[in-house]
């Protein structure tokens, strides 16, 4: 509490007019988040029902409501969830998965980076917008492409954070381990894995968020189910009330899934804490 | 302890002086099995193009000589778009990141909006704003938006409470402070969230041409090299977009930070 709301709080206790005034301010202060979604609802209500704007172009609040009912009665956006989570999850277990690898041979061995590292880091200069053309020729509309190319969304900031992380370990650290003669065991549980955890985990975030990304791309351009199909599909039939649920869906998926990885992140901080 | 730094400092030297010709052994490496096996005739599919058609494409046929054009026509939009993103998002960047009561009232909408995938967007602008370059311009502006806003916005708002301090303690005008003391402090955040605005909207002025398809552009020359199965079109396409973006960012990051480090008065 700051001094001027110490000084408020004095006198609004020996005012109550003021106290009225005062909490009424509070009360816009609370409200005011909500201005802008609300105005724009309304606007966007009056718009509708005056009919200034055909629905293909700008569906009613309520009809996008009902349709987002619709859609989840219906059980299309829970297949196109299921099948859109299916190829998260194997494309960005593949991706970081083989990503953790490559980036701890990376950051550990120098003839690996000598090897390896400037090609990884010139196919890393092309983003997964520019593989889909190649991968596409490649595989077709196969789910092999979804894979592949979620897999490599993940596997890029994967790589970079491992790689990062492990060569970030401080000399003095290793010398300690080496002057203790630490088993190669003990040398990871105590040693490797508290110092870089904070900084792979960080990696692993960006890659869930870029295969996340490239779901999307890959399911809107080449796809025939999905949560991006969907709405390209509402698209496609000039119903805007479907493309705006797809957007919501899509909106809410991606937080969700960050904000359960931020959560485990700050598990994992404080398992590191501990001794 | 010297010892091991030591020897860990020259292996790290000498790291840095060859990694060039160790590195360049595995693509020549890739490039000479591709050669190899489409000559014996391993390789057969989309793939099955001698690696030096790709290398010719961009001079040979009517279809690729198209990426000249193509490239300085995405160049194009793509500073426009850029521009635009940019110049809205520090706008409403430092009105959120200056006046509590903006922050307050456009916070919640703006981190709400920022959450949906940003190719998300095409199918909306596209209904809105048609197929053609409108829409394409308003993805890309998008793209850079959002980063630049957020950037500005933390940056101002985390100029350390002391600075402030001082510019009270000093009764500076409030255009003062800002001119003074909290842009120059704000300004590394400001300049990351542009150098991030400008390969986002790279990416987007590949993906809006890409996706919406109508007019010149390297997104759109590479989706027509994917239609008519030429390989080569499409990788030197890739390849180009690759280049340009880099280039593209590396001169625009040159320029902003001029930009800035003028407008502050750092110069």
């Amino acid at each position: 509490m700051n001094v001027r709301s110490v000084a408020v709080d004095r006198v609004v206790d020996r005012f109550p007019a003021v106290r009225r005034i005062w909490t009424a301010r509070a009360v816009g202060h609370r409200l005011l988040p909500l201005a802008i979604p609300l105005i724009v609802l309304i606007a966007w209500q009056c718009a509708a029902s005056l009919r200034l704007l055909p629905v293909q172009i700008l569906p009613p609040p309520l009809l996008v409501a009902t349709t987002a009912i619709d859609l989840i009665r219906g059980g299309e956006i829970v297949d196109g969830l299921r099948v859109s989570l299916w190829r998260i999850g194997i494309g960005f277990a593949i991706g970081a998965g083989s990503g953790l690898v490559f980036g701890a041979l990376l950051g550990l061995s120098r003839t690996v980076e000598a090897y390896c590292g400037l090609t990884f880091r010139l196919l890393a200069q092309i983003p997964s917008l520019g593989w889909l053309p190649i991968l596409l020729l490649i595989f077709g509309l196969d789910e092999t492409l979804k894979f592949v190319l979620i897999a490599k969304a993940s596997f890029v900031p994967t790589v970079i954070a491992t790689s990062e992380s492990v060569k970030q370990i401080p000399t003095p650290f290793r010398e300690v381990a080496r002057v203790l003669q630490l088993p190669a065991r003990s040398y990871l549980r105590r040693l490797v894995l508290p110092a870089t955890i904070p900084g792979i985990f960080g990696g692993l975030r960006t890659a869930l968020s870029h295969a996340w990304i490239a779901l999307i791309v890959v399911e809107m351009l080449a796809a025939t189910e999905g949560v991006g199909y969907t709405m390209v599909w509402g698209r496609t039939l000039f119903q805007i009330d479907i493309v705006i649920v797809g957007m919501a869906v899509i909106g809410l998926i991606g937080l969700a899934m960050d904000t359960g990885l931020a959560r485990i992140e700050q598990r994992l901080q404080h398992w590191e804490a501990r001794p | 302890m010297s010892g091991a730094t030591l020897s860990e400092a020259l292996r790290a030297a000498r790291g840095g002086a060859v990694p060039w010709s160790r590195g360049l052994v595995l693509p020549f490496a890739l490039a000479l099995v591709w050669v190899w096996s489409v000559h014996v005739g391993w390789l057969s599919g989309p793939l099955a193009i001698q690696p030096e058609r790709i290398l010719l494409a961009p001079f040979d046929d009517a279809a690729g000589r198209e990426i000249w054009r193509a490239i300085a026509a995405s160049v194009l939009r793509y500073a426009g778009g850029a521009g635009i993103g940019i110049l809205l998002g520090l706008a409403l960047g430092a009105a959120m990141g200056l006046s509590s009561t903006v922050e307050r009232a456009s916070g919640g909408s703006f981190h709400a909006l920022r959450q949906i995938t940003l190719f998300a967007w095409i199918p909306l602008l596209t209904a809105w704003f048609g197929n053609g370059e409108a829409s394409k311009i308003v993805y890309i502006a998008l793209s850079a938006f959002f980063p630049v806003a957020l950037n500005t916005a933390t940056g101002l708002r985390n100029v350390p409470t002391s600075y402030r301090e001082v510019s009270r303690v000093l009764s500076l005008s409030r255009r003062q402070e800002i001119r003074r003391v909290l842009l120059p402090a704000a300004l590394p955040a400001i300049t990351i969230g542009i150098e991030i605005a400008l390969i986002s909207a790279w990416i987007g002025t590949v993906g809006a041409e890409y996706a919406i398809g109508n007019g010149r552009g390297i997104g759109t020359f590479v989706s027509e090299g994917r239609e008519q199965f030429r390989m080569d079109i499409v990788i030197i396409g890739v390849i180009a977009l690759a280049a340009t973006g880099y280039l593209a960012t590396r001169v625009c990051r040159r320029l902003s930070s001029l930009a800035l480090m003028r407008a502050s008065g750092l110069t």
